[in-house]
């Protein structure tokens, strides 16, 4: 229950309790022996009922108990009459040891386990659990039973979802109520039950009701948590939609063998460069999708048969579902002009995490150039040094900056897909965007503000097809910054909203992502990147985003802010160049999304935290050599365990093994002492240059 | 009740305390004393309990409210000076009833079923869930002779016949359809206010200034619309006069006693598992509480004879101090004390001069006290003014009905579940405050013709002599009788009126002098008031004695058997 203060037990409490735990030990100990002989008589069964009654979470008695109920159903003489009466006892039982605790995991389960047996009546079960919803409305076991109840009675959606009603009128601030209410409704929107045919007509119904509760006590959380869920249910489209790729559609791609370029019609927007002997073909959809492969994704070109294209998802887990995937196309060999197309979801078999079919074929080309090897290139790289210090910048000259815009034209991303962000969503989402600045003007509320500030972000990213501007980001960025303030438990969160939106709004147009574009040096001296550097230092961003629109980028400033994570990060497949520089990257492991970076060839990680902190509270969160997503990888490796020094750095060792790296500066971390660099050395035979130094 | 056969006379002739009358007030003071070990005599002239407090079967009603409207009798012949050391002072009553206005509608039906009427003299009164009446019940276990049930809900009435439920907890407000959002926001947080000031949570006390403000300024204050106040002022807080109003308002309700009044609605909300509302009313009618009080009372060894009518008073003639009472049956009885009843006031013979120090004080006590009047109202129907719910009250502010409308007047349907009439069939409670009879018959004649269809007279009568057969249920008469073609029935939906009882009461004080006095019923819904000058007039007679003490509470009566006391 609810509400109820501890109380210091009172001597004679604490005589009972000892009391009752000696009689507790002494059942336990006859039962286990009848339970380890197997013995099923009907003395033995009642004794575990008694120990039950005492306590409910005795596991291995109810374990028991359905051992005897099976031994008693597999007798030869078991008539109906019989089985019935064995099942009703073990109700009884369940029923008393509810009553004792009616939060306990083994007896709900147990009852499952009983009805499920399907010889009792299953009526009696909805008046049990409206005496135990009584007792306690927002008793979750009992509303997990119910709906195991109400599945097996095949009682209807529609009557359910009246019961919650009536249980949230009774008292509005019921989690469970709320909580069920939203799986009905998910299940009526997935039949497509009458009445339930478009979410565009019950959701608005559902928001006005919302609203009784948010108004009449915004303390109360629950009205929040069910807002927050319709919310998802209005924005979120249910077919997955592919949101950018790289090539974007209309690319010219030059490239040069060992290299590639935009070639001599300059844009430096879309510069590649790889000596991998491959490029990258990147998808990025709205939400996780698996299923991608090259039977549902089709690349027409004259030089790689789709078939032999590997199709790879990019996310820190090792699940098969992901936003971003990617395939490597091989360069040809010889000079050719060809042109790429590539085909999303002509088959079925895209699928969302959600379940949802990938429902909206799309398709986009590129055109692809291979001009013959530069020798005089290659000789240069090998001593060259990149440094991205303010001195090797200068911004985009006025006579440069109309190609530059032409060749950013390019960028934009062609989106299909516009007409499916129907009406209601976005009149659902202005709706609600009024409603709430009315509370807000009423009265101080973190949450509404937090509310407020995710119903314009959503409604910005609804709209943004049509009006290409992000309207509202000045007031969900004054909206975050006021919550910082507010609600000091969580900045970080809040941070890490305002980093977002800070992002979105950076990158919503050309002009503004412009300005964040800098030339580095001469452009033509780079062999390794190329020249457009991408610069959001100095931002105070505590987290990365808008990936969508970054796929083009080789060359990534985020020096001078204050990440902790570089999630999502794995999505920018070009990145060739990178400076985390001065941030607060704790760990090793927070480098993780790097790893799938095959053309990352110059690290900047110095004036980090990492090492900083002996336990690592991202190891949990992020895959690591201790869990399953890399044990067999790393058990293929012989010499971890051949060498002591990368047994004691196997953080490091699992992080940078994969890298290509030609520069790193890590200068500045707790952990980069000499005997460190030495081993950074040993894993990584490639590396040219560290902390500035060259390496012999 | 002439023919009243002999009385035997009582025995012992000598109490402690005599009551006369058995009201609420008058039977609380008899158990309290009997509680305290004081011998009781309790005498009423009635046949039955309660007098102004009682329930009254539908036929005894109109006898008894004129039986106490008339002006004082004379003095019959002054009995000279009796024999004895005594001056007779003669009781007379007092008019405490005037304008008595009864029609009925369908009066066979009635006449018939009179006894299936418990119909409050009172009314409309309830009892808060966590009000005083409550706490003394328990405190006493009176509780156990009587049963109650819950009033299910509160509405606020408009001119146009509407009943909008008033949002008066969490989940009402909730759950309300006529509020809009920024209302309920408001509205709960005001209810969160006032509940972190009781709490004495330091953050959201509200300032001694304005406690003492008048509660409207301060819902001013707050920024509460005026639907709200209005809800809060005068379906929660229960004021009586306009108080927007300072030209009429006799009872400016203070931010404190407006706060408290809150609490008391609050606590009472939920108090009891199977009590929806804030409210309770007792099955069987509100004259069950003096009922249940002299129950209690006799439990402890008090002393009742009904019917007996007391005729004088008896004072000692050096002196002029209280003595005793002669009975009708011409008994005299004595005792230390008397409490009689708001009916009965004592007259000086004409020309007989009484002894000094009486004279000084009968003056005083025989001053017709004049706090305005109340007009009350009961209609018998035989539909439930809102479909679905029978026993609720019903506020309609002031000014709500019509501008010159200065008080509140206030409403309680009670159905036959409450076995205070017949089945299928409502009693409705109306009363106002006013200053004078005309201006309380227009404020019940407007909840009226709001509510209900009031059949000619000339019709009514021809559909009752229409109907030939006996009647054997009050649902079967419904039928028939709506189908003989009311008129109204079949255009508005408003139930018709069978019949009704106005009139004006006086509103009486208690008091505490030369001989005790109880009050008249009050205005309010509840008894709160009464209780607190009930508990004063106790305190005067016995100074000394505790009113109720805790012990009775540890062992409570589970029977009805007197058992000794310890």
């Amino acid at each position: 229950m609810h509400g109820r203060p501890r109380k210091a037990p009172k001597p004679e409490e604490e005589a009972a309790s000892v009391a009752k735990a000696q009689k507790l030990r002494a059942l336990q100990t006859q039962f286990f022996s009848f339970h380890h002989n197997k013995i099923y008589t009907k003395e033995a069964v009642e004794l575990s009922a008694k120990l039950l009654e005492i306590n409910p979470e005795s596991y291995t008695a109810w374990n028991y108990r359905k051992l005897a109920v099976e031994h008693y159903l597999s007798q030869p003489d078991c008539n109906p009459d019989w089985i019935k009466s064995v099942l009703d006892d073990e109700l009884r039982v369940v029923e008393n040891a509810l009553r004792q605790n009616f939060k306990s995991y083994g007896a709900w389960h147990h009852r499952k386990w009983v009805i499920s047996k399907g010889h009792s009546s299953i009526d009696n079960e909805l008046r049990l659990l409206d005496k135990f919803q009584k007792a306690d409305s927002r008793n979750f076991h009992a509303w997990n039973y119910r709906r195991f109840v109400a599945e097996s009675m095949k009682r209807s959606e529609q009557d359910e979802l009246k019961y919650t009603e009536d249980m949230i009128y009774k008292n509005f601030s019921n989690y469970s109520a709320w909580h069920n209410r939203s799986v009905l409704l998910s299940a009526l929107f997935e039949k497509k039950a009458e009445g339930f045919l478009s979410k565009e007509k019950v959701l608005p119904e559902e928001y006005e009701f919302i609203h009784q509760a948010i108004f009449t006590d915004p303390d109360d959380q629950s009205g929040w948590f069910y807002h927050l869920w319709l919310l998802d249910q209005t924005v979120t489209t249910d077919s997955p939609l592919l949101a950018s790729s790289w090539p974007g559609h209309g690319y010219d791609v030059f490239l040069v063998e060992d290299r590639c370029y935009n070639g001599s019609a300059f844009s430096p927007f879309t510069a590649l460069h790889s000596d991998s002997g491959s490029f990258p073909i990147v998808l990025y959809f709205n939400q996780p999708v698996g299923g991608v492969s090259s039977s549902t994704v089709t690349v027409e070109c004259g030089f790689n048969k789709n078939e032999d294209l590997l199709w790879k998802p990019l996310s820190a887990s090792n699940s098969q579902t992901a936003r971003v995937w990617v395939a490597h196309l091989k360069i040809p060999s010889s000079d050719l002009l060809s042109t790429v197309e590539v085909s999303v979801g002509h088959s079925k078999g895209i699928i969302s995490t959600r379940g949802f079919e990938y429902s909206h074929p799309s398709m986009f080309s590129f055109k692809v150039h291979v001009q013959p090897m530069e020798r005089d290139f290659s000789q240069v790289s090998v001593a060259e040094s990149i440094s991205l210090r303010e001195e090797n910048f200068k911004i985009y000259g006025s006579q440069s900056e109309e190609s530059i815009i032409n060749s950013f034209n390019q960028l934009s991303i062609k989106n299909g897909h516009e007409s499916t962000a129907s009406n209601w969503r976005s009149e659902a989402l202005a709706k609600e965007i009024e409603c709430f600045r009315e509370l807000l003007s009423l009265m101080d509320c973190k949450i509404g503000k937090l509310t407020l500030a995710r119903l314009l972000m959503a409604y910005d990213v609804m709209s943004y097809p049509f009006a290409n501007k992000l309207v509202h980001s000045e007031e969900v960025l004054e909206l975050c910054s006021d919550l910082m303030k507010l609600d000091p438990t969580h900045y970080q969160y809040y941070k890490d909203e305002h980093s977002m939106v800070l992002l979105q709004k950076v990158t919503s147009s050309k002009e503004s992502l412009l300005q964040h574009c800098f030339q580095y040096k001469d452009s033509v001296s780079s062999a390794i990147c190329g020249p457009v550097c991408l610069r959001l230092n100095n931002l105070s961003l505590s987290r990365m985003g808008a990936f969508e629109k970054l796929l083009w980028v080789q060359m990534l400033d985020l020096s001078h802010n204050e990440l902790q994570s570089i999630e999502g990060l794995e999505a920018m497949q070009l990145l060739s160049c990178l400076s985390l520089r001065n941030n607060k990257l704790r760990s090793l492991t927070a480098l993780e999304p790097l790893r799938k970076l095959k053309l990352l060839r110059v690290l900047d990680i110095s004036y980090n935290q990492i090492g900083d902190h002996s336990i690592d509270t991202t190891r949990y969160l992020c895959s690591s050599p201790l869990s399953h997503s890399v044990g067999s990888e790393s058990n293929k490796d012989e010499t971890v365990t051949s060498d002591v020094a990368l047994i004691d750095n196997w953080e490091a060792f699992y992080i940078f093994k994969d890298f290509n790296l030609n520069q790193l500066e890590i200068v500045g971390n707790t952990i980069a002492d000499e005997k460190f660099k030495s081993v950074l050395v040993k894993i990584m035979p490639k590396l040219k240059q560290l902390d500035g130094k060259l390496l012999g | 009740m002439d023919d009243i056969p002999p009385y035997p006379p009582i025995d012992p002739t000598t109490f402690d305390l005599i009551v006369i009358g058995t009201g609420l007030p008058e039977s609380i003071i008899a158990a309290a004393a009997s509680t305290a070990s004081k011998s009781v005599l309790h005498l009423d002239p009635n046949p039955f309990y309660g007098s102004h407090f009682s329930s009254l079967p539908l036929a005894d009603l109109p006898s008894f409210l004129s039986s106490h409207s008339t002006s004082p009798s004379p003095p019959r012949s002054p009995s000279s000076d009796d024999p004895n050391e005594f001056s007779l002072l003669e009781f007379a009553t007092r008019p405490l009833y005037s304008s008595i206005d009864i029609s009925t509608f369908s009066p066979n039906l009635l006449d018939q079923h009179s006894r299936k009427f418990n119909l409050d003299v009172a009314g409309p009164r309830v009892l808060f869930c966590a009000d005083k009446s409550i706490e003394l019940l328990l405190r006493t276990g009176t509780n156990q002779y009587m049963e109650f049930k819950s009033v299910d809900a509160t509405f606020v009435g408009d001119n146009k016949g509407n009943l909008w439920s008033v949002p008066d907890s969490r989940a009402a407000i909730f759950k309300d359809k006529s509020l809009g959002l920024v209302e309920k926001n408001k509205l709960m947080r005001f209810f969160k206010l006032v509940q972190g000031h009781l709490a004495g949570e330091q953050d959201v006390k509200i300032s001694e200034e304005d406690l003492q403000s008048p509660f409207v300024d301060f819902l001013n204050k707050m920024g509460l619309p005026p639907k709200i106040k209005s809800f809060i002022l005068y379906a929660i807080a229960m004021a009586d006069y306009d108080q927007e109003d300072t030209g009429v308002c006799r009872d400016l309700l203070k931010t404190k006693d407006g706060i408290d009044q809150l609490a008391l609605y609050n606590a009472s909300i939920g108090r009891f598992q199977n009590a929806s509302g804030a409210f309770l009313y007792p099955i069987y009618g509100q004259g069950e509480l003096s009922q249940a009080f002299c129950r209690r009372a006799a439990v402890k060894g008090c002393l009742y004879v009904l019917r007996m009518p007391v005729t004088a008073l008896l004072v000692d003639k050096d002196t002029g101090c209280y003595k005793g009472v002669r009975l009708a049956s011409g008994q005299d009885i004595f005792s230390q004390k008397l409490i009689l009843d708001p009916t009965f006031k004592v007259t000086l013979p004409l020309g007989s001069s009484p002894p000094l120090p009486l004279k000084e004080k009968l003056p005083f006590f025989s001053l017709k006290d004049d706090k305005g009047k109340i007009a009350r109202g009961i209609c018998i129907t035989k539909t439930s003014l809102k479909p679905d719910i029978s026993n609720f009250l019903v506020v309609y502010p002031p000014r709500s009905l019509f501008p010159e409308q200065v008080t509140s007047i206030r409403l309680l349907q009670i159905a036959s579940n409450l076995a205070v009439c017949l089945p299928g069939m409502f009693v409705l409670y109306i009363s106002a405050l006013c200053n004078d009879d005309d201006q309380g018959k227009k404020l019940i004649h407007a909840v009226m013709n709001t509510l209900l269809t009031v059949p000619l007279d000339s019709e009514s009568n021809a559909a009752v002599q229409s109907e030939t057969a006996e009647i054997g249920s009050a649902v079967q008469d419904e039928t028939s009788e709506s189908s003989s073609g009311g008129p109204s029935d079949s255009g508005e939906e408003k139930p018709t009126l069978l019949w009704s009882a106005l009139y004006s009461q006086e509103l009486t004080l208690g008091q505490v002098d030369f001989i005790c006095s109880t009050p008249m019923p009050d205005g309010k819904l509840n008894y709160n008031d009464l209780i607190d000058t009930t508990f004063k007039i106790f305190q005067e007679i016995y100074p000394e004695e505790e009113f109720f003490p805790e012990t009775s509470l540890e062992n409570p009566e589970v029977d009805g058997d007197a058992s000794p006391e310890t």
